[in-house]
């Protein structure tokens, strides 16, 4: 359940689902989240789901924060909705001209690269949530002998198709950025593609995400 | 063939399409864009017979020079801007707020907002433009929207699909006036600062930095000190939102903003005040003032009404 609901300024509801950042934490807010884009609730104009809040924007022209409270506080949600999510595949190549954090992953992990990808590969990954620029996942629980702090100076371009760790999460870049995180490989694949107006993300929250080792000739393939 | 169209002889700095914007996309990272200054955007539209939500040109600071081509149409600019019209045998010195009726190979040149950020350029036509989302609002960073999500460019020839028959002037008046004092409700994470952080923040002076654009606002001033974390576990921004990075600095979520953020948010703009917040030009000086939400709910009704009596006096 949501543990309290705030206010966000004067047009946003802040509902909290605890402080863990956890699976089930997370899974409550997507199915929250699944609920009320159904419900389709008059005045709402955005949903914004994260690891353990969701954020529920609206026109202030049309509702408030009070009456939208108490509408959300109503809602029942139901346990056994959607089970529609997908297991997705993704391939990254390690190569040096991508890895471009692995030195530094190294010394602060103090494992070796082959132990580092192995790691890296071996696991399957949650898809906590999609966001910060357009379609960009956040996947975790990576193994705790894996987590590091992001840079301290963060990059002022990140290549498209970057997959970087953080603490317990990895993200891919779905297009170039500025970004902080420690990155580890590159996809070939098109995460985010703004062409297809039904579903531009190929990853979407809920989802399970299976890294794939793939060396420099596969990934060139992908461009042929 | 139409042959109605605009053609773009210099573009100016951050010129794009915008219109009300797009929603219920952000949890898949895509903002809401649209019109930085809602108010300026309609009344453009209204001034020159559109439909309230029809895409216009927004541009900030430089505006575009542009020549038109076909059959007669109006324009209108809003904004604090000043513009030219260079007809076949005369200049007219343009008034904001006021239509001009524009005629084959007559040009317009906005050559700045004055102490200002963004203006409005509505043709009482509707352009040919994509539409993605339901809204053909340009975010550049993600080139989504029309345009392939691209600010416009020298050269472009943007093409009219439908022109407003009703050519008669339409005017009024109204000066926008510069805001020193932004009305702020506490934000999520007001605990993660200090007593005298809080006290800074809402006693001194901040002025607006040059690394503000329509994603968001920096500020620079006194550095506001966190005692609790630098960090939060990541969550979702609206607009309004001032997030305080790991150096102490003030950044205002804007239109274009990143869908979620890492950084403790110590307060939210009041809706009422936003359209004045992005008008502000860099090196501005601005100071915060706390309110209640009863208080950001009652401006808000204040700001909306006297937006719907302008709109009602055109």
């Amino acid at each position: 359940m949501i543990k309290n609901i705030s206010n966000l300024g004067d047009a946003a509801l802040y509902c909290d689902f605890g402080k863990e950042v956890n699976k089930e934490i997370n899974s409550l807010v997507i199915k929250y989240f699944k609920t009320l884009k159904v419900k389709n609730i008059e005045g709402v104009n955005n949903l914004i789901p994260s690891y353990n809040k969701l954020i529920i924007s609206f026109d202030l022209k049309k509702t408030n924060f009070k009456d939208l409270k108490k509408k959300i506080e109503d809602i029942k949600i139901n346990n056994q909705n959607d089970l529609s999510f997908k297991k997705i595949q993704i391939p990254v190549c390690c190569d040096q001209k991508f890895a471009l954090d692995i030195n530094r992953l190294e010394k602060k992990l103090r494992l070796k690269q082959d132990e580092i990808f192995n790691n890296f590969f071996s696991k399957e990954y949650f898809c906590y949530m999609t966001g910060f620029i357009a379609g960009m996942p956040f996947v975790g629980d990576l193994d705790h002998k894996m987590r590091v702090k992001r840079l301290e100076t963060p990059r002022v371009k990140v290549p498209k198709g970057s997959v970087g760790l953080t603490e317990q999460f990895a993200n891919i870049y779905t297009f170039e950025s500025p970004g902080g995180w420690n990155i580890i490989g590159n996809t070939p694949i098109e995460i985010f593609n703004n062409k297809k107006e039904k579903e531009p993300n190929l990853i979407n929250p809920g989802d399970t995400i299976i890294f794939k080792k793939i060396d420099i000739n596969q990934y060139k393939k992908y461009y042929e | 063939m139409n042959k109605n169209f605009i053609k773009i002889l210099r573009p100016g700095i951050n010129t794009t399409f915008q219109d009300l914007g797009r929603n219920n996309l952000c949890h898949i990272g895509i903002p809401f864009s649209g019109a930085m200054d809602n108010r300026n955007f309609l009344l453009s539209n209204k001034l020159v017979k559109n439909n309230l939500n029809t895409p216009v040109i927004e541009f900030a600071y430089q505006g575009p020079h542009l020549k038109y081509h076909g059959e007669k149409l109006n324009i209108a600019i809003t904004g604090d801007v000043s513009f030219k019209i260079k007809k076949k045998k005369e200049i007219i010195n343009g008034s904001c707020y006021e239509s001009y009726l524009l005629e084959d190979n007559d040009e317009i040149d906005v050559y700045s907002t004055n102490k200002s950020v963004y203006g409005y350029l509505a043709l009482g036509a509707e352009l040919d433009l994509k539409f993605q989302w339901e809204s053909c609002s340009i975010n550049t960073k993600a080139n989504i929207g029309s345009n392939s999500g691209k600010k416009i460019s020298a050269g472009q020839e943007f093409y009219i699909k439908k022109i407003n028959k009703d050519h008669s002037k339409k005017k009024i008046s109204y000066i926008n006036t510069k805001i020193d004092k932004i009305r702020v409700l506490q934000g999520t994470n007001f605990n993660y600062f200090s007593d005298e952080a809080k006290k800074k923040f809402f006693k001194d002076e901040f002025s607006v930095s040059k690394l503000s654009d329509r994603m968001g606002m920096r500020l620079e001033g006194p550095k506001i000190n966190n005692i609790i974390d630098t960090n939060i576990k990541s969550e979702g921004l609206i607009k309004g939102v001032i997030q305080v990075t790991s150096d102490g600095n003030p950044i205002i979520m804007l239109s274009d903003h990143g869908t979620i953020g890492g950084y403790p948010k110590i307060g939210v703009v009041v809706s009422a005040d936003y359209d004045k917040l992005v008008q502000l030009s860099p090196g501005s000086k601005i100071k915060f003032k706390q309110v209640i939400l009863n208080d950001a709910e009652t401006l808000f009704k204040l700001y909306d009404l006297e937006t719907q009596n302008l709109i009602s006096q055109i």
